[in-house]
């Protein structure tokens, strides 16, 4: 598969601190790459980098093997995390706004479609709720038909069911065979999307390979989760256990001889849970430390 | 490149213009400072009358008391504007000692005065009238108010909505695009422009079926004044603006550049006796150059290669910063 970006040796100090330290990976052409991670772990920074917002204190960006310039966002779609746009003008006004600073624009009344931004297209863009702005912001984004596009968490603050909208839009753009570049620190988003992640902690890359294969990689069986005071005084000293907002997690390599186990020491499985191993897991395995 | 920055340009327009209470307020505030000047300055403030005198200089009527008395050449240049000062009753009577002549404003009141007081100590003074409207204060005052207005609306409207949009990351938001620093500055600029000038044209007309303005020059020649005066102001809005992302601290710059214009431009009076200094400096500041040439323009009806000082100034100001606004200029942070 054709490789759109390469990453390479890419820093970025601020002062004293190191937001992004010597990371490296590649992005090949039409696939969903998140960049997951807790705040602070350097994900805005490397995006914005990407983006060509933020100047890399050294390393190596390339698009289609060149570094890049100003024209290259011609070929760029770009959400950010947080923006603004011009006041008073409706949704409509802003498309074209944004559509007349591109030399070659995809159809504005699909995009409208796709976005479905039909209803309020004569509505100043300040008076939308967070779901419609985020749609607008994706069709901003989407304006000039681009091959690579990057939404820095495109979904942060959004209800359950504006989220689950909003990744339907990612899968009809990925449909479209569409490069797409994307920040989380969702885990089950990054499932949902991604078919290569890059997990970040402090500045690092820690973990690099599919959702599936990092799984697998990582995890063994399922994992049994029970309440902590089922387990106060029993020796766990055989398992592989780890501990999280007031559950033990167990690793069950077989399922079945585990829970027989634990009903042999007399451990009682009231509010049992037994479930396969996700990134939250896997964050939480590699850094010790949840996600959220 | 034009469709770009004409995008941005119809943007910027929409801004201002959706929103009402800036609109209103900028229409309203220069409004209320002409018609409060012209109720507080309605009555004359001169204590003194004024005499221009041609020729000798050392007449029995040049002694007398309470008459300030202005000397002019006897070349024709001078006659000229002595003649239009008393047409314009900044003098009471104008009198050439040599040719026995003296010239009467009929419209003006201390012109009578003052005639009796010639007749009196110099009978046989051929009697010959000018007629002319009177300039009141409020004339004179009128293009400084409009060019202060004008250097708000520059400075803050440009200068602060730029930082406004770096804030915000309206500017983030537009650096992703192809758009770049010159056309999206060009774009303020020419939005700027069009604001200024119709809400200027709007407030002069307004006001003046009202105060009836004194205005004997070119009005197309004051429009190229004021479009030239507007560009200077706007290209030093773009430097104060160009990198920071502070409202406060750029609110404090755009204090510090106005404060001097309005106090140094001669908005409100004239600096003809101030010290030397204080004219040099106000030399260097563009509203003086705007208020001195739209004065030079509308009073004494200066054409505009009569005040090609000040013309040649707004255009090398508008040069220079729009060359250092641009070398300045950040979008929002270190990127491409």
């Amino acid at each position: 598969m054709k490789t759109v970006l390469e990453v390479k040796n890419l820093t970025k100090k601020f002062k004293n601190l190191t937001a992004v330290k010597d990371i490296s990976f590649d992005v090949p052409e039409g696939v969903c790459f998140g960049l997951l991670g807790p705040n602070g772990a350097g994900k805005t920074t490397t995006i914005e980098m990407l983006e060509g917002i933020v100047k890399p204190s050294s390393g190596e960006i390339l698009f289609y093997g060149k570094p890049a310039d100003k024209s290259i966002y011609n070929t760029l779609g770009v959400q950010f995390q947080s923006t603004a746009i011009q006041d008073y003008l409706t949704v409509k006004e802003t498309l074209n706004m944004f559509c007349a600073l591109y030399p070659q624009t995809a159809d504005i009344d699909e995009l409208i479609t796709l976005c479905e931004l039909g209803d309020f297209l004569k509505q100043d863009h300040r008076k939308l709720s967070g779901g419609q702005k985020q749609r607008l912001l994706l069709a901003l984004a989407l304006i000039n038909d681009p091959n690579i596009i990057f939404l820095d968490e495109p979904t942060t603050g959004l209800d359950p069911h504006a989220r689950r909208n909003f990744w339907d839009l990612i899968t009809a753009i990925k449909a479209k065979k569409k490069t797409i570049l994307l920040t989380t620190h969702y885990m089950d988003e990054a499932e949902y999307l991604c078919d290569d992640i890059v997990i970040m902690d402090k500045g690092e890359i820690i973990a690099h390979n599919s959702p599936d294969a990092l799984l697998a990689e990582h995890f063994e069986g399922a994992i049994i989760r029970l309440p902590m005071e089922n387990l106060a005084g029993f020796d766990l000293s055989d398992y592989t256990v780890s501990q999280r907002n007031g559950f033990i997690h167990i690793t069950a390599f077989q399922t079945e001889v585990t829970i027989k186990q634990l009903i042999d020491q007399g451990i009682s499985l009231h509010g049992l849970v037994v479930k396969s191993p996700n990134l939250d897991d896997l964050f939480l395995k590699l850094t010790g430390q949840q996600l959220l | 490149m034009f469709k770009r920055f004409y995008a941005i340009f119809i943007a910027r327009n929409l801004e201002f213009w959706r929103d009402r209470a800036a609109l209103g307020w900028n229409l309203a505030f220069p409004i209320l400072l002409v018609v409060g000047f012209a109720a507080i300055f309605s009555g004359d403030g001169r204590s003194m009358y004024k005499v221009g005198l041609i020729g000798d200089s050392t007449t029995a009527f040049s002694s007398t008391k309470y008459i300030s008395f202005v000397e002019y050449q006897s070349e024709q240049q001078s006659l000229d504007r002595a003649m239009l000062k008393l047409q314009q009753h900044s003098l009471d009577l104008l009198v050439d000692s040599d040719q026995r002549v003296y010239w009467v404003n009929d419209t003006s009141p201390k012109g009578y005065i003052t005639e009796k007081l010639l007749l009196h100590s110099e009978p046989g003074f051929e009697r010959r009238v000018a007629t002319g409207k009177q300039i009141r204060y409020v004339d004179w005052v009128l293009p400084g108010i409009l060019g202060m207005n004008m250097m708000f609306s520059c400075l803050f409207g440009v200068g602060y909505v730029v930082v406004r949009y770096r804030k915000n990351s309206v500017l983030k938001r537009l650096q992703a695009t192809p758009l770049n620093a010159l056309e999206f500055m060009l774009a303020q600029v020419a939005s700027r422009l069009v604001i200024v000038l119709v809400v200027v044209s709007i407030i002069y007309l307004g006001c003046d079926l009202f105060f009836d303005f004194y205005m004997i020059g070119n009005y197309i020649e004051l429009l190229v004044v004021t479009l030239l005066g507007t560009m200077a102001l706007i290209s030093l809005s773009l430097i104060v603006a160009s990198r920071s992302q502070s409202e406060e601290l750029v609110g404090g710059l755009l204090n510090m550049v106005s404060w001097p214009m309005m106090m140094l431009s001669g908005v409100w009076f004239s600096l003809e006796g101030a010290p030397e200094f204080i004219q040099g400096v106000s030399q260097l500041l563009p509203l003086t150059h705007l208020v001195e040439a739209a004065r030079g323009v509308m009073i004494n009806g200066d054409s505009l290669w009569d005040v090609k000082y000040n013309v040649l100034s707004l255009l090398g100001m508008t040069v220079v910063f729009t060359a250092v606004g641009a070398y300045l200029f950040r979008w929002d942070s270190d990127g491409r």
